[in-house]
């Protein structure tokens, strides 16, 4: 009675584990390297790290960010340089989220946290203003209205900047080449490459399934037999064989 | 089968007396029940389905409206609700409005021949007794019955037919051509069992088949249920062609997504799309309780304490939730059949297999009847079979020899 083999395999579902997450209550962990919207970071001393050179915004293939530089003010300075950004607007209309503003900036000040959570309901509220960007006096982001903030997601804003070297070069694996960040000072490299595959191997075929138990393997079983079946009938007629 | 004789009169007791206010009342108050109970088990079992799908596909489903998502049904119809009434600009004005009534109605009246209750534990009539009138659990029992049924269940593949057709759409078009044909092929097959069932209960009655089902069977022990009675084969054949009926997985080419958008309601959007899906699962809840009511002795059942049209409710809802499973088990289990594989099982499998076992019943029936000879009976009939079947098996060799000549001359 091979039909009803299927029967039991989908019954036996219903005491099963459940895959799905219930999104809005919980929230599956987010890659520790995931883009999210950006922040603007700023030193220990609580200077910007901004220097208004417009990278960022030249090298943006979505030409979502805008940036006007200024001088800063000699009594009562922005950041550590000459210059400051004195207008930062990022447009999350258009961003990708490509990170390459992130690897164009020569100060890290701008990196992106993991937050992809926002729903707003104009275009005003969708251009993000310096203001909403710079971290606050914490070196935490800020959290806007319609952002989705659950407590610790807001930690790891710099991940991609720590993992890598500036130069992008595996010598300096490892080696701090980094400034600090308010709040969280000097924040210490990731264990190099060799540690961290001893703690979870690489994947061996490329992609990692969970769903492949004996169950699955039988299913597959009797698909390879049906597909015979309908080889051999052809088109001919399948009178009576049943 | 004795008890052929104890039911004499078809018809409710209620209107055979003088009609008088509580008459109109009783009768006012079983409309209402009817229609309440049937459109609330209907949208539980939209959300059922949707539960039980999820569960067996290691997924959670709605859980969002409601406790465990039971009222997302309601959520969902009132959205549709607010929906823009789309009516494309080549469709059949008219009939394009009627058709989503010509599936909905009749997938109501159906529901008003299923006893849902009464006393018919320890050799009762199923009549119970309100404001002083006796009067049966069900909205109507006409003498014709199970014809009813099937005569319902032929409307409503006009409902779908004229959806199709009149959307002035390629996919509609073709999904009702599909729909017909398939529900016109598996009405044979489903009536033949259902006469099964007339045939061993000796009544078209649903009320009647529902007390004739109700005493002790065989043995003692086993109740005298007709899935029993006319040994399983009709009962089968009567759940897939039924599945067939509703258009439900894993017969629902009627609208294959894969092939056809979404069948004949594509063109169909808000409230009128709402009275297809309603239709849809309606049909599923009355299906299922015709099966209960056919097969498994309907709402008859034991009643060890307390007054037993209770109980008898209980019953009848047990079983049909067993049915309400069974379909969705199948949706779940089942890949959808290839429309020469439809065809083949209902033409060339159910229809013969129903009626043969149907002229077997009756001359089992004829044989313990008349006091005839069973052995030479038996021997008759196995020759008999044995000659039918060679034909039809002659029949379906030389009909796909000659296909097959065919493809070889146009290649």
């Amino acid at each position: 009675m091979g039909y009803l083999e299927g029967f039991k395999v989908t019954f036996a579902q219903i005491f099963g584990e459940r895959v799905t997450t219930p999104y809005p209550k919980e929230k599956t962990p987010k890659a520790l390297r995931q883009h999210g919207r950006h922040v603007l970071n700023r030193y220990e001393d609580g200077m910007e790290k901004c220097i208004g050179c417009e990278l960022c915004a030249g090298v943006c293939p979505a030409r979502c960010i805008y940036v006007r530089g200024a001088d800063n003010p000699m009594d009562d300075p922005v950041s550590p340089g000459e210059r400051y950004g004195y207008v930062y607007e990022i447009n999350y209309l258009r961003c990708i989220h490509c990170d390459l503003c992130v690897e164009a900036c020569p100060t890290e000040a701008i990196t992106e946290s993991k937050l992809f959570e926002f729903s707003f309901t104009n275009r005003a509220d969708a251009i993000y203003t310096k203001a909403e960007l710079v971290v606050d006096d914490e070196g935490m982001p800020r959290h806007l209205p319609w952002e989705d903030w659950r407590p610790g997601e807001e930690v790891d804003t710099s991940a991609w900047m720590r993992a890598t070297a500036p130069s992008g070069s595996a010598a300096y694996e490892g080696v701090v080449a980094w400034s600090g960040e308010l709040g969280f000072g000097v924040r210490a490299p990731e264990a190099d490459q060799v540690t961290r595959d001893a703690i979870t191997p690489p994947p061996s075929d490329g992609h990692d399934d969970h769903g492949h138990d004996d169950h699955d393997d039988h299913g597959h079983d009797d698909h390879g037999h049906d597909d015979h079946g309908h080889e051999d009938h052809g088109h001919d007629d399948h009178g009576g064989g049943h | 089968m004795s008890a052929a004789t104890a039911v004499v009169i078809a018809g409710d007791p209620l209107l055979s007396g003088e009609v008088d206010l509580a008459t109109i009342g009783i009768v006012l108050l079983k409309v209402l029940v009817t229609f309440v109970l049937l459109l609330v088990a209907t949208m539980l079992m939209v959300w059922f389905e949707r539960k039980l799908v999820s569960d067996m596909q290691n997924r959670i489903g709605p859980n969002r409206a409601g406790p465990f998502g039971i009222l997302q049904t309601l959520a969902d119809g009132i959205k549709l609700f607010f929906k823009e009434n789309l009516m494309p600009e080549r469709a059949e004005r008219r009939v394009y409005a009627l058709a989503p009534f010509l599936s909905f109605v009749p997938a109501f009246l159906l529901f008003a021949i299923i006893p849902i209750g009464g006393n018919f534990a320890d050799g009762g009539d199923g009549t119970v007794t309100i404001f002083g009138k006796e009067t049966y659990l069900q909205l109507a029992d006409p003498p014709i019955g199970i014809l009813f049924v099937l005569a319902m269940s032929s409307i409503a593949v006009y409902g779908v037919m004229l959806a199709g057709w009149s959307s002035g759409s390629k996919y509609p078009l073709l999904g009702s051509v599909r729909a017909s044909a398939q529900m016109v092929s598996y009405e044979a097959a489903m009536g033949l069992s259902a006469m099964a069932v007339v045939l061993v209960t000796g009544t078209l009655s649903t009320h009647n088949m529902v007390v004739e089902q109700a005493g002790p069977g065989l043995w003692g022990i086993l109740p005298n249920w007709a899935i029993l009675t006319t040994l399983a084969v009709p009962f089968v054949i009567f759940v897939i062609a039924g599945t067939a009926e509703l258009n439900r997985p894993p017969f629902d080419l009627v609208e294959a997504e894969q092939e056809l958008v979404a069948g004949f309601n594509t063109e169909y959007s808000s409230i009128r799309f709402a009275l297809f899906f309603l239709a849809e699962f309606m049909n599923t809840v009355t299906m299922s309780a015709i099966f209960v009511t056919l097969f498994l002795g309907g709402p008859a059942g034991p009643a060890p304490w307390g007054p037993a049209w209770v109980w008898s409710i209980g019953w009848f809802f047990v079983k049909l939730v067993c049915f309400l499973f069974m379909f969705v088990w199948f949706r779940a289990t089942l890949p959808r059949l290839r429309y020469d594989q439809l065809m083949h099982l209902g033409w060339k499998v159910l229809i013969p297999a129903s009626l043969g076992w149907l002229l077997m019943l009756g001359a089992i029936r004829l044989t313990l009847d008349n006091d005839w000879n069973p052995a030479l009976v038996g021997t008759i009939g196995l020759v008999l079979f044995l000659v039918f079947w060679a034909l039809l098996r002659g029949a379906n060799a030389s009909a796909a020899a000659r296909r097959e000549l065919d493809e070889e001359l146009t290649v």
